[in-house]
């Protein structure tokens, strides 16, 4: 809760200060694109704070993104099949890719970094395969068929139509993770495997499922960045999204080492590193972005720590105070 | 005790204040040459906070610390160290993909034009390890050795260091009956080169045993002490509680009723070789002896569900059943409350409700929606039934002591209507009063008719609380005692293989 609001008093702050210096940054166009993009990113984000918290990592997302959108595009441009059904066939095919992740990790044992790092790889090169090594465009306002730019590009009650769903999607990713029994599991194994095993808990369905929920958000995000853009390039498409997608799940206060998250913290960090992107543009100073970002990104975790010791020795107080009192 | 030299170690008056409360408060200590104390205490007594002060580990706010006579001050570790003092800790520090030498020697190894001069290492490990009576070559691999062996290289560790007072904090936690002998031999070897001894143990029989002299703390402060022949359960309980434990074991032995688990010729995967067949009864209470190692945790792992049976069949009231996962064990009904409670039994960051309503969250819940309320009224009445010390069900669970926890690991299932419960170690590491609250459950369950087998390592558990015995070594069940055959002799044959005729 504290750590929410200190996210949020950092966004005003940042806004801010950016502001003063290049007084466009507050300008519509640019409060637009930073809505619309948090939106895309966050949705993958909250898939990586899944399997992290589920003790795990998922370093193939990006290479997610560029095989999804590839193959979407593929399905409208070449088979003329409604973008509505591809949409369906494409997310269910990012889920399969999840539960080979999954029945990797949890049957063979294999390691969660050494499995994704080969998904990286291998999504990746069949996405270069599939598109021939060539950019796959005009998908989104194909002649005689249907358009759906409005996805990304429509507003609803002011606010576009992507952090929309990305409000939608945190919310019941939230629900889940906070009100339901496999959001309880999830965190138990996220903490201790084996106490969550001995308690009779199925942990290997639990992390399989951890790790398609993980695809199925980078599914959706890969069409909307698709979208968007209205054009995929196989080889350029997502490279190191899944390294957004996990900072900014470890700076809304997912611990990689498993069990801790909150949802509202990850749209948080995700608003907060496009806001930070968007900021560098505005000053060009472009080629300082990883410099800003992989700062910011340690200040945070370094104030996290800072702040665990400090509840720490106060509750130690608290509690010394009550044993002698 | 001449009063020409002074004891090797006195510790005056020493007070240690953690923000807000008073951990130790003027406790006094001596130990002289050769001399082997016991500091007995519940949990929270102040035992660990003066270890750690003699240790170097932390410093006191008041009072003197006098080595040979000479006021001291222990700034650090290498300071005790250099003084001589040296401890185990309860979790031995040592590293697994080391050598035996290596480990021994380790942050000091000897060096020759700056590389690591092995044949030195290797010729002085050797000598402290045939002073702890070890005959292993110094270039073994550690994780090759027995716990108990292990234990051994930590002691030669510290007289490799020319440790004169040896603190050991809970050394037999994890040996065999067999391990445990062996350990005191060692230390009467070392007391008679002159080399003092401090001990700390929950297990009471044992401090019969090895010490000379019990120093017992409560609540931050010396509550009493027991020369040699005042050295006696009752007493030692006496003044660690401050009040009589009679009756400390509660069993009262019944007659049981039905057999509700039956296993038949089952193999478990740790030892496939041997067949292991045995019956249980609702209401009786049955005691797994033997070595560590000798496969009971395995026994109890397999009929759980941790790893599937290679064989033999498992019958539940008269059913045979496939238990492939705890979840089929739970489904019948078979509960285990694992030897490891930090590691197998807790989410040490979740909360007590959350801990004590995980495994049968589901039942909690509308279509896998947890119904709060419903998870909130059950943890506060488990709670309230195992008399957890708690602040509230909110309290995150690695901040309770470590009877507490256990009684949390024991609420998970108490909340779900054991039929039969499998007990590893149940009462390790807990202070007496915990002990006692555990046992007194255990007799309460199986009066409602639960099934219970307990694995211990603890021989007055096992002959206090026992129905029938059953005694394993080596994987195979090496025999059964009933209540009128149940002597300490008796088990002890069994455990290390002998047959039951060669007693007499």
């Amino acid at each position: 809760m504290l750590k929410n609001i200190v996210l949020l008093l950092l966004i005003f702050a940042i806004f801010g200060v950016t502001s003063l210096i290049a007084p466009t940054f507050a300008s519509g166009y640019n409060l637009d694109i930073m809505a619309r993009w948090t939106g895309l990113y966050g949705i993958m984000a909250i898939g990586a704070a899944f399997v992290i918290i589920a003790g795990g990592i998922d370093l193939s997302m990006g290479s997610m993104v560029a095989l999804v959108g590839v193959q979407f595009g593929i399905l409208i441009n070449d088979q003329q099949m409604n973008p509505y059904a591809a949409m369906v066939i494409v997310l269910v095919g990012a889920m399969l890719i999840g539960l080979g992740y999954g029945l990797l990790i949890t049957k063979l044992k294999l390691q969660p970094f050494v499995v994704t790092l080969c998904g990286l790889l291998v999504l990746r090169s069949v996405a270069r395969y599939l598109a021939h090594d060539d950019k796959i465009s005009n998908f989104v306002t194909p002649d005689g068929g249907t358009d759906i730019s409005y996805l990304t590009s429509a507003d609803f009650l002011w606010i576009p139509l992507p952090l929309w769903m990305l409000l939608i999607l945190g919310l019941i990713s939230a629900l889940v993770l906070n009100k339901t029994t496999f959001g309880r599991y999830l965190k138990a194994l996220g903490n201790n495997e084996q106490a969550a095993r001995y308690s009779g808990i199925n942990t290997d369905w639990i992390t399989i499922a951890a790790y398609m929920v993980c695809s199925l958000m980078a599914g959706i995000s890969a069409i909307l960045f698709a979208i968007d853009l209205n054009s995929v390039g196989p080889n350029e498409a997502g490279t190191f999204y899944e390294l957004y997608a996990i900072a900014a799940a470890v700076l809304g206060g997912c611990s990689l080492r498993g069990g801790t998250g909150s949802i509202v913290g990850v749209i948080l960090g995700t608003a907060i590193l496009r806001e930070l992107y968007q900021a560098i543009e505005t000053l060009q100073v472009s080629e300082l972005e990883g410099t800003v970002i992989g700062f910011v990104i340690l200040a945070g975790v370094i104030a996290d720590e800072i702040i665990r010791r400090v509840v720490d020795a106060r509750r130690r107080k608290q509690e010394a105070n009550a044993a002698s009192g | 005790m001449s009063s020409s030299s002074p004891p090797f170690l006195e510790v005056e008056r020493i007070s240690k204040r953690f923000p807000g409360v008073k951990a130790l408060s003027e406790v006094s200590l001596a130990v002289s040459a050769g001399e082997s104390i016991a500091v007995i205490g519940e949990n929270g007594a102040g035992k660990s906070t003066l270890m750690k002060i003699l240790a170097g580990i932390q410093s006191p706010d008041s009072g003197t610390i006098r080595v040979e006579g000479k006021p001291v001050e222990i700034r650090g570790v290498t300071d005790a160290l250099e003084l001589g003092i040296a401890l185990i800790h309860q979790e031995l520090n040592l590293c697994d993909n080391l050598s035996v030498g290596a480990n021994i020697y380790l942050g000091r190894e000897p060096k020759r034009l700056g590389w690591i001069d092995q044949a030195e290492v290797n010729a002085q490990s050797r000598k402290y390890l045939e002073q702890v009576g070890l005959k292993i070559d110094p270039r073994t691999l550690l994780a090759d050795l027995s716990i108990g062996q292990q234990q051994l290289v930590e002691i030669a560790k510290a007289l490799s260091c020319n440790a004169k007072l040896l603190i050991m904090d809970e050394p037999t936690s994890s040996l065999s009956a067999r391990e445990v002998q062996r350990l005191f031999e060692v230390i009467q070897s070392l007391r008679a080169s002159g080399v003092s001894i401090v001990y700390i143990s929950h297990r009471l029989s044992e401090v019969h045993q090895v010490c000379d002299r019990v120093v017992a703390l409560r609540d931050g402060q010396n509550s009493g002490e027991l020369a040699r022949e005042e050295i006696s359960h009752d007493n030692m309980v006496r003044l660690m509680v401050g009040r009589d434990l009679d009756q400390f074991y509660a069993h009262q032995p019944m007659t049981p009723g039905e057999v509700v688990l039956s296993v038949k010729s089952v193999r478990t995967h740790a030892h496939p070789g041997h067949e292991i067949s045995f019956d249980l009864r609702a209401g009786e209470i049955v005691g797994l002896a033997g070595l560590v190692g000798a496969g009971r945790t395995e026994l109890l792992e397999t009929l759980f569900g941790i790893h599937p049976p290679e064989g033999g069949t498992i019958e539940v009231s008269g059913k045979s059943v496939s238990i492939r996962s705890p979840k089929d064990a739970i489904a019948h009904e078979i509960f285990l409350v694992p030897e490891d409670r930090k590691q197998q039994g807790l989410v040490l960051p979740m909360d007590v409700g959350e801990n004590t309503t995980l495994p049968g969250l589901h039942r909690l819940s509308y279509f896998s929606w947890v119904d709060p309320r419903q998870e909130q009224q059950l943890a506060e009445d488990m709670v309230k039934r195992m008399r957890v010390k708690t602040p509230s069900t909110r309290q995150i669970i690695q901040y309770l002591s470590g009877g507490n926890q256990q009684k949390v690991v024991i609420a998970k299932w108490l909340a779900m209507n054991p039929k039969i419960l499998l007990l590893d170690e149940p009462t390790r590491g807990i202070d007496v009063g915990a002990k006692h609250e555990i046992y007194e459950l255990m007799e309460e369950l199986a009066r409602k008719g639960v099934a219970i087998l307990f694995v211990s390592s603890e021989m007055e558990e096992i002959l206090g609380m026992a129905d029938r015995v059953l005694v394993m070594h080596e994987g195979a069940m090496s025999g059964e005692l009933t209540r009128d055959q149940l002597t300490e002799e008796a088990v002890m044959h069994l455990a290390t293989g002998q047959q039951l005729t060669a007693v007499e």
